[in-house]
């Protein structure tokens, strides 16, 4: 128990998927500018993140390994990936309007977000089981959210404030970026002991 | 557009990095060191290349809808070419990378490419694009930690440079540093261009 918190803890907050890893940048400068929109992609990367982990899980200890076709991990985790996310659309389409309205377009941009495939590679790296890879498939899921919805916040103020024309739009959300990794910073070494 | 303003085009005009402002995970993750940065910077070129050159060969035979499938599916193959062999002949540099080897799958870079070049374009200008993309992105890598590596470690390629009484800025090389490199330099880079062509 005390493990699987470490775990979701240390994916939120010290190794942060966007701040600390570098993953799902793109979604993360991208979709920031709003709060509402960053709170639908956050949903959204949280339930592929979870989905993908559990299933990649399940592909690579009773498909891959048992037929010894570990070096056809990339390939098949990003076939499976787009799969369950087009999958996903899916069903959602059909189950429920109001998710897919809030979710809608913002289900296939995660196909290419590095995050989601970099999460599955990571539980299989790290030897995780199968309880630890959702824990920590939810827990990059929560700490990108986090991570969009601080900025978008941040973004929504700066809107108003008066930044030099050359540092507008890229630059100065990266130079947002480096103070909040650096605040997140101080999160290391929280578990070390 | 002949061959050689296809590959020029990428290295500044249309720089993935600086300019079109994509690729930038592996940009920020690796570039802690020059030659992380280099080796990041040809493995991503090599599988852009084939890649290019692959899907410039079958575009008249891929269905349009199952197009971008097909274009992953093309990509992973090389990257597993690229990582295996890496594995067996640069096993340290293998071992930094980690991750970002496999993610070059989702690099949008080169599936960027692949959409709007390759998939509509000869083989011939397929290779001068992703030698002029691929070659971007290597000089942009090259850069960004060239940056990072002598300010945070007072070191180029692992040699010291800078002397003895500077102090590293070790933020340099830790995650907050790579978005502040970034950052500077396209905020400087929007400053030149906009001075030329006000």
């Amino acid at each position: 128990m005390e493990n699987l918190l470490v775990i979701l803890f240390s994916a939120i907050l010290v190794n942060n998927f966007v701040l600390a890893r570098f993953l799902g940048l793109c979604p993360f400068l991208g979709v920031s500018r709003e709060l509402k929109s960053s709170l639908s992609m956050g949903a959204a990367v949280i339930f592929v993140m979870t989905l993908a982990s559990v299933s990649t899980w399940f592909i690579q200890y009773y498909l891959l390994i048992p037929y010894k076709v570990e070096f056809l991990q990339t390939i098949v985790f990003i076939l499976v990936i787009a799969a369950l996310v087009q999958f996903v659309e899916m069903v959602i389409q059909k189950v429920s309007p109001v998710l897919q309205k809030a979710l809608g377009i913002y289900l296939p941009l995660i196909t290419t977000n590095c995050a989601v495939l970099g999460v599955c590679i990571l539980n299989i790296r790290e030897d995780y089981s199968l309880l630890e890879t959702i824990v920590h498939g939810a827990g990059g899921g929560i700490g990108f959210t986090v991570a969009i919805l601080i900025m978008a916040g941040i973004r929504e103020r700066l809107s108003l404030g008066r930044v030099p024309k050359c540092m507008q739009g890229f630059p100065i959300s990266f130079i947002t970026a480096c103070l909040m990794a650096l605040s997140f910073f101080c999160f290391q070494g929280f578990f070390a002991h | 557009m002949g061959f050689f303003s296809e590959f020029i085009k990428g290295l500044w005009q249309e720089n993935p990095v600086f300019r079109i402002v994509l690729g930038i995970c592996p940009t920020l993750a690796v570039s802690t060191q020059l030659s992380n940065g280099l080796g990041m910077g040809l493995a991503a070129t090599f599988v852009l290349l084939g890649s290019n050159v692959f899907i410039s060969l079958i575009r008249n035979v891929i269905p349009d809808k199952i197009r971008i499938p097909a274009f992953i599916v093309v990509i992973s193959t090389f990257v597993t070419v690229v990582d295996l062999f890496m594995a067996a002949y640069t096993p340290a540099l293998h071992e930094r990378l980690g991750i970002f080897i496999p993610l070059i799958v989702v690099n949008c870079i080169i599936l960027g490419r692949a959409e709007a070049f390759a998939s509509k374009s000869t083989v011939w200008m397929s290779i001068a694009d992703a030698l002029g993309m691929g070659g971007g992105f290597t000089l942009a890598l090259t850069l960004i930690s060239s940056i990072r590596e002598l300010l945070g470690n007072g070191t180029l390629l692992g040699i010291h440079v800078l002397p003895a009484a500077y102090s590293p800025a070790v933020i340099m090389i830790l995650p907050p540093g790579a978005f502040l490199t970034i950052g500077i330099l396209l905020g400087l880079f929007n400053y030149l261009s906009n001075r030329k062509s006000p």
